[in-house]
């Protein structure tokens, strides 16, 4: 879906010559046939799990298949505020995440269009976390970030937190881990597009008479939609299922949890899978309900 | 030259299936389509159908054996050998694999689970998991019975541990180490000690405190703390929630840091938490890491808990006489005091602490390898729960862990 966003997105659309071929449909099937055993069968499996109800007087883990619709409206009633959690942190992740990759795939794709060496080092650096273990990753700023750190001494010395205060285990460093974690899948799509982004376009704005914030806004930003779409899709989707950021044992508390780490409780913890599946099903429905009107409104529909 | 199947049990039987009948391609997918087939039917399958059936011995022709295991839990050299096992393996010429693969025993119990209710195979022959869990593991009949003829020295067994409630006589497990949770705190920040639970949860400590995310442990000190006997059967929901008002408070408030397994060690290290509800073993590793006695162990006065982490042999092991010849071999007092001077955590074999004295004789008097009377009635059995408090307490503990 958000995919296609990588490609090009003003090619001219050419006519392929319309020839029924047999070979076209076999080389579809094994993409078919992978997304049915992998992802349809997955699917069907876990929304007859969302509907199962305990064995009675079963011991724990035993349920069997039944068609117990309650099962969504208790774990809505129990886990909203996760709910409102997951999407409020995911919804900041990704605007700072936007806002820090803005600039920087601005000046990767346009500025440093003179001096290819800075260019491929630059996306070189972008994408250089991913050769290290995000868990890894996560947990060094989970070190950086406790408390006899000079970064929180310092910041208990100015006040801007209090004495008994910690920079871990708060909405802060959740949003700061999911931010960090998910800069490279909002850079790259930007700078795709913003490499391709033709710089006639500004000149003709500012030849009439247009200032650079008003050729920004109105030339820049509407050229490179369709990447801030997809890095933005990148971004929430992961960030709002996510549940290593959140985790105690990362960046989180008992204060951060988000959905994820719900599902993940009920499913390891409580072997309640049950309402580990509706819980599964209701954050791909919402997930998929903002992602549509999302779309829709940017007024990038081809994307999808 | 065939490359050894993957450990994952079903995808080794798709592989070995495949390899069979040398399929094309498409034969292949069918193949995979039917298993997945079977794994979704797994899914939905009511648990606890059909009593698994113990596989068949081949330990007599396959001198092989896999062991699944907790971390940091036998001794290890600085090559990442463990040289009991070296010598087991010179001494019978079974070859050994050890797998740390357990961190918490409901992931790993999610892990296998399906392949415990099918009888098949888990990927281990014999592993060790906490007392709850192998109580829960007998109950649903996943275990074969071990046979005493192979275990001789299961006459070194602590008398007192042989006959818990889940398994008289110890017919299906064996006890690997034992341990205390109780309480720890850095010295260097409280140099005064800690006594009590009150102690953890007083205002001064607040943000630095962590506990356990294994239920009995934490709740059975707060329980403890607050004079019930968790041992006895004489408690229930009334207590409990009584005690885990306690815990929300604490996290609500801040007070608790953290809800953890073995990675308060981080916090520890890291001086984000000072003190916490910990297990025995730890702080020894903790200590070795700081380079000095940093932190101190001790029971609340007001008692500790005492758990132990069991041998089990899954239905699906076809070599469950190699796990029993391996329990044998763990059940020598050299073989013991060798292992307990490395992982200090309570042994349960009788004479280990006799040969500790002569080889290990700092360790000898460690109340927390080879407790006293005193020390020991002071830490208490957390009782085995029914099924439907087990399932109703863990609720409740992880509705806290998770907030709201």
């Amino acid at each position: 879906m958000a995919f296609a966003a990588f490609g090009s997105s003003a090619a001219p659309v050419e006519q392929a010559p319309r020839r029924r071929s047999w070979v076209a449909l076999v080389l579809l099937l094994p993409g078919l046939a992978y997304l049915a055993l992998f992802f349809l069968t997955p699917f069907v499996s876990l929304i007859l799990t969302s509907l199962q109800t305990p064995v009675e007087f079963g011991d724990v883990g035993q349920f069997q298949q039944a068609f117990k619709i309650e099962n969504y409206a208790i774990v809505v009633e129990q886990y909203w505020p996760h709910f409102l959690r997951a999407f409020g942190y995911a919804l900041a992740a990704t605007f700072f995440a936007l806002v820090i990759s803005y600039p920087l795939a601005y000046f990767i794709g346009v500025k440093a269009r003179r001096w290819p060496l800075i260019q491929a080092l630059m996306l070189t650096l972008v994408i250089a976390p991913f050769f290290i273990s995000f868990l890894l990753r996560t947990l060094a700023w989970k070190a950086l970030m406790s408390d006899e750190t000079p970064l929180v001494q310092a910041l208990k010395a100015l006040s801007i937190i209090p004495n008994d205060g910690h920079l871990t285990g708060t909405a802060f460093s959740v949003i700061f881990g999911l931010t960090y974690n998910f800069i490279p899948f909002m850079t790259l799509p930007l700078y795709t597009t913003l490499e391709r982004l033709d710089t006639r376009y500004l000149e003709a704005g500012s030849d009439l008479y247009a200032g650079p914030a008003t050729t920004f806004w109105k030339v820049t930003v509407p050229l490179s939609m369709p990447g801030i779409v997809s890095g933005t899709l990148l971004t929430f989707i992961p960030a709002s299922g996510d549940y290593i950021n959140a985790s105690a044992s990362f960046l989180g508390s008992a204060q951060t949890q988000m959905v994820g780490n719900v599902i993940e409780t009920n499913f390891l913890g409580l072997l309640n899978y049950p309402a580990a599946a509706a819980l599964s099903v209701i954050l791909m429905a919402v997930i998929l309900l903002v992602v549509g009107i999302y779309v829709r409104r940017s007024g990038t529909e081809d994307l999808l | 030259m065939t490359r050894p199947t993957p450990q994952d049990p079903m995808i080794a039987e798709l592989v070995s299936m495949a390899r069979r009948t040398q399929l094309s391609r498409r034969h292949l997918l069918q193949g995979a389509g039917i298993g997945a087939g079977a794994l979704a039917l797994a899914a939905c399958a009511p648990g606890g159908a059909a009593a698994p059936k113990p596989a068949e011995d081949v330990s007599d022709t396959d001198k092989t054996l896999t062991w699944g295991n907790w971390p940091a839990y036998i001794d290890e050299d600085d090559d990442g050998n463990y040289p009991t096992l070296v010598a087991f393996e010179d001494q019978t010429g079974i070859k050994v694999e050890y797998k740390v693969e357990i961190d918490d025993n409901n992931t790993y119990y999610g892990t296998i689970k399906d392949q415990l209710a099918l009888g098949q195979a888990t990927g281990s022959d014999t592993f060790c998991v906490t007392d709850w869990m192998v109580a829960r593991l007998i109950r649903f009949g996943y275990v074969q019975d071990l046979d005493e003829a192979n275990i001789p020295n299961k006459k070194n067994l602590a008398p007192a541990l042989l006959n818990p409630d889940f398994d008289p006589g110890r017919a299906k497990s064996l006890p690997w180490q034992n341990g205390f949770a109780g309480i720890a705190w850095d010295t260097d920040a409280l140099p005064n000690g800690l006594e009590t639970l009150d102690d953890l949860f007083a205002p001064a400590l607040k943000g630095k405190v962590t506990v356990l995310s294994e239920m009995r442990d934490t709740m059975g000190l707060i329980l403890l703390s607050q004079g019930v006997d968790i041992s006895g059967s004489d408690w229930g929901t009334d207590e409990y929630a009584k005690a885990i008002e306690v815990l929300e408070k604490n996290v609500t408030s801040g007070q608790i840091l953290g809800i953890k397994g073995n990675e308060y060690l981080e916090d520890f290290a890291s001086g984000n938490a000072i003190a916490g509800i910990v297990w025995s073993g730890d702080i020894t590793a903790a200590n070795l890491e700081a380079g000095y006695e940093k932190f101190k162990f001790a029971l609340p006065s007001t008692g500790g808990t005492l758990w132990g982490d069991t041998f089990v042999v899954p239905m699906g092991s076809p070599r469950k006489k190699n796990a029993e010849t391996l329990m044998n071999y763990y059940y020598e007092p050299e073989v013991a005091a060798e292992v307990a001077s490395w992982v200090n955590y309570i042994t349960p074999v009788v004479g280990a602490q006799e040969v500790a004295q002569e080889k290990y004789p700092e360790l000898a008097d460690n109340q927390l390898i080879f407790p006293n009377a005193d020390t020991l009635s002071n830490a208490h059995i957390f009782r085995t729960l029914d099924s439907a408090d087990d399932q109703a307490f863990n609720a409740e503990f992880q509705r806290v862990k998770l907030g709201a």
